[in-house]
Parts: C-alpha cells; structure tokens; sequence
C-alpha cells in the first residue's frame, strides 16, 4: 500500500485477522448470528456496515473535542441514527428497490456494538483520517467473518449460494441428492451461526497461538 | 479547546443544540422527500397488484420481477377494469380503492366502525381476477399481500411482502417459490364453508401437488412468519365471502 503509511495500513489489516471484531473482540455477534443465513445478506449487512461505520467515525471524529463526556454515548447515537435514517430516506425516494432490500437491515445497524464499539475505542480518541481508516478496516474484518458464516450456512443449509442451486434439485433429487444426500435445516438456525463462528474462531487462534488468552 | 466540556451547563446546551440539529435535518429530509417516496409506494401498491393477477416480467424460475415503473400505471388501467369498495356487504366502484390503508380498516374494524374492504377486478386472456388485500404479523413487523381468486375464491397468484422478516427465514415469503406454490390452492370447502390455507410444517407433499388440502408446504426456520401468512388468509380473505357469494 503506496498510499498509506505503515501504521495507517496497520489500522486497516489489523481488523482483518488479528484484532478481527467478531472473533477477536466479539463485538457485533447478533446480526453476525440474525442475517448470515444466505450469503448475499451478509455481503449487503457488510456494505452497509461499511459505509455507516467509515462515514461515522469520521464524523464522531470530528466531533471528538466537544462532545461533552457524560453523554458521549447518546451522541453517539444519535449520529449513528441520523446517518442511517437519512440514507434510508434517500434511498426510498431515489432508489426504491434497493431500499426495500435494505430496509430490514436498518435497525440491525444502529444497535451494531461494532458501531458504537469503533466510536468510543477509536474515534473519540483519533483523528479523521485515522477514524476513517479504522472504520474500514472493522467493517471489513466484520464482513468476512459475515460471508464466510453466509457461505457455509447457506450451502449446507439450502443447497443454494446467492439463492442458486449448486448441489442439484432437493425435491427432484438430482445432483449430489440423487446419492441421499440432505440439506441440513439446522444450519438456518441462529445456533449454527454461532457454532460456525466457534469454528472459525477455533481455527484462528490454532494458527496463531498468541491470540490465545490464558 | 478551550471550552470545559465536562461543565453541567455546557452538556445541557449541547444536548439542545445536538437535539435541533439533528431533529431540523431529518425532518427537512423526510417533509422534502416525501412526494418521492409516496410516488414510489403508489407505483409499488399498482406493480404488487398487477403481481398478484400474474402481469409481470418474471423469467425462469428467478426473482420476482414487477412490471417496470414506467408503463406501471398504464398496465394498471389497462388490466384492472373495477376497483370495488365493499362496505356493510355493498360493493361501490372507486378508482381510488387500491390507495385505501389496510391498516387504518383493520384498527377501524377492531374498534367496532365499519371495515372498508378494497377489491380489484382484473381481466386478463379471457380470465376475471378478483385481487384482495390482506395483512397481519410475521415475527418481526407487518407481513402483507394481494391474493388473487377465480369467483368460487381458487387461488390464481399471491404476492406476499414483509417490513423485517430476517433474511433467508422469513423473508423467503417474498419468494417465488413460496408464493407460487399458493396457485390452485381452494379458499372453501365443497360445501361453501370458508376454510382458508394453511402454511404447514410436514404437509408431505413439498412440490405442492394436492391443491384440495387447504396446506401448502412451509418455510424451514420461518414457522412463525408462516403461522402469520396463514393467520391473515384466513382473518382478512373471509370477510369477502359474502361478496363471493354474489357473483354466483
């Protein structure tokens, strides 16, 4: 990355693996475990928490030397919730059908703890650029955690990734059905996000024995 | 900075002045975008509709596809030759019926007024469509949809939508293959007792082949947004039976 600095490229990778918010700081697991039932929910969750988080920080950042520390949480959220019912309005009138699409997510991301976690622990403290950065790079960390749980359960739960069929015909029994194999209906369920995420969790620090604490 | 932020009388005037920005930016935002977002919500009511009685773009096996926005309103009038009122068992025309709020009856029915009851009629190849609404309660929020009936009230086409229903559970209802599975589905028994459809886990027949079961085949995770969709076929769908009973 020629355009960032080290430490700024830092801000953006960390949150990827090493520090990631869902598996590191367990931040966000409800809409981690609400939405990841197909894969292309997640990745809209995903790009929506992108944007609110990113644009948020900054603003928050901005923000940071008059907010008065006793309510620093509600502002916090009050430009969390601005920002996401603003977009939403835009969207509805501009561009419905997306706003349809994502209209289910709106309340799932005001109360994102990854939000308001990325607000008190970064922003209030870093400047724009930096809050900027960070955002990103939680809203990513937090989306590939989100599509990786999307993939599995959408998979072996439906047979489907991005609503088409990839296994063959469950009711026909073509494909791998014709063998006897069955979707498994479990993996809809909000438990399997969170075993899968136990999974993923599991692996990680397998690999990396530092991020193990005693 | 030189302010002190931690002062009581310097949180009070922030919180104010926090509370007006904010409340004067999203209430000028909504009072300017709101002859938009009502166009919108009127094209969507006419394309839901058109959905139901089967004039749509649908490819395949896919997604859902509305007729498009620009030629929406001219389909609709078009294909929707009555838009009925029905109120106190009267039917009056009103080319206005499909804007009538379905929640406002509802409330309007519970507390003892008079329910105004919207129907469409629609003609397409040689076929009447009568088109109702219904709505009611998924998990989350509202759940709603257009039923299209034949006059002895068989199913020819559903749309059903939703406000929250979490995504790949109960949102599926506004799938193809959940809606589609409702087509030939009977509303009444032999005898002309109103019956209603069923969404029913382990109806043993997930292709939906019997069409005399009052059942079709559930959603897996999503049985109580699917409680919901059976709840508001049979609650709103019934109180047209009188009006059903006329045409015969």
């Amino acid at each position: 990355m020629g355009l960032l600095s080290k430490k700024d490229a830092k801000l953006i990778t960390d949150p990827l693996a090493d520090n990631n918010p869902i598996t590191i700081q367990v931040l966000g697991i409800c809409s981690a475990l609400a939405i990841t039932a197909e894969l292309k929910a997640s990745l809209v969750m995903g790009i929506a928490v992108l944007f609110v988080l990113s644009v948020g920080n900054v603003v928050i950042s901005l923000m940071r030397n008059i907010i008065p520390s006793k309510i620093r949480i509600i502002v916090q959220l009050i430009v969390v919730a601005a920002l996401v019912i603003v977009v939403d309005q835009v969207l509805k009138a501009f561009a419905y059908e997306l706003s349809k699409t994502l209209s289910v997510f709106v309340g799932l991301i005001i109360t994102n703890c990854i939000i308001m976690g990325r607000f008190e622990a970064f922003a209030l403290a870093n400047g724009p650029w930096k809050s900027f950065l960070d955002g990103i790079g939680n809203a990513l960390g937090y989306a590939v955690i989100l599509i990786i749980v999307g993939f599995f359960r959408e998979l072996l739960g439906s047979g489907t990734l991005f609503g088409i069929p990839v296994l063959g015909d469950p009711i026909e029994k073509t494909g791998v059905y014709a063998i006897g194999y069955e979707n498994n209906g479990f993996m809809l369920m909000p438990p399997m996000a969170l075993i899968v995420v136990g999974l993923i969790i599991w692996v990680q620090r397998s690999k990396n024995k530092a991020l193990i604490e005693d | 900075m030189a302010v002190n932020t931690d002062k009581n009388s310097y949180t009070i005037i922030f919180a104010v002045a926090m509370v007006l920005v904010v409340g004067s930016l999203l209430a000028f935002t909504a009072s300017s975008l709101r002859p938009n977002i009502d166009e919108n919500k009127r094209m969507e009511k006419q394309q839901n509709i058109l959905y139901a009685m089967g004039v749509n773009e649908n490819e395949g096996t896919g997604d859902i596809a509305f007729i498009g926005t620009d030629k929406v309103a001219e389909q609709f009038s078009k294909y929707i030759t009555k838009q009925l009122v029905i109120e106190n068992g009267v039917a009056k025309e009103d080319d206005k019926a499909y804007l009538i709020d379905i929640k406002k009856e509802q409330a309007k029915g519970k507390n003892g007024g008079t329910r105004r009851l919207p129907l469409f009629v629609g003609e397409k190849d040689g076929k009447t469509f009568y088109i109702a609404p219904i709505r009611g309660k998924g998990l989350w929020d509202a759940i709603w949809g257009y039923v299209a009936l034949n006059k002895d009230m068989v199913v020819q086409g559903t749309f059903f939508d939703h406000a929250g229903e979490t995504p790949g559970l109960g949102a599926n209802i506004k799938q193809r293959y959940f809606m589609d599975d409702f087509y030939g589905e009977h509303l009444l028994t032999e005898a002309g007792v109103f019956k209603g459809i069923s969404v029913a886990k382990g109806n043993n027949d997930p292709k939906n082949e019997i069409k005399d079961d009052y059942e079709v085949d559930a959603l897996a995770g999503a049985t109580i947004t699917g409680d919901g969709v059976s709840a508001m076929i049979k609650k709103d769908l019934k109180l047209y039976l009188p009006y059903f009973k006329t045409l015969k």
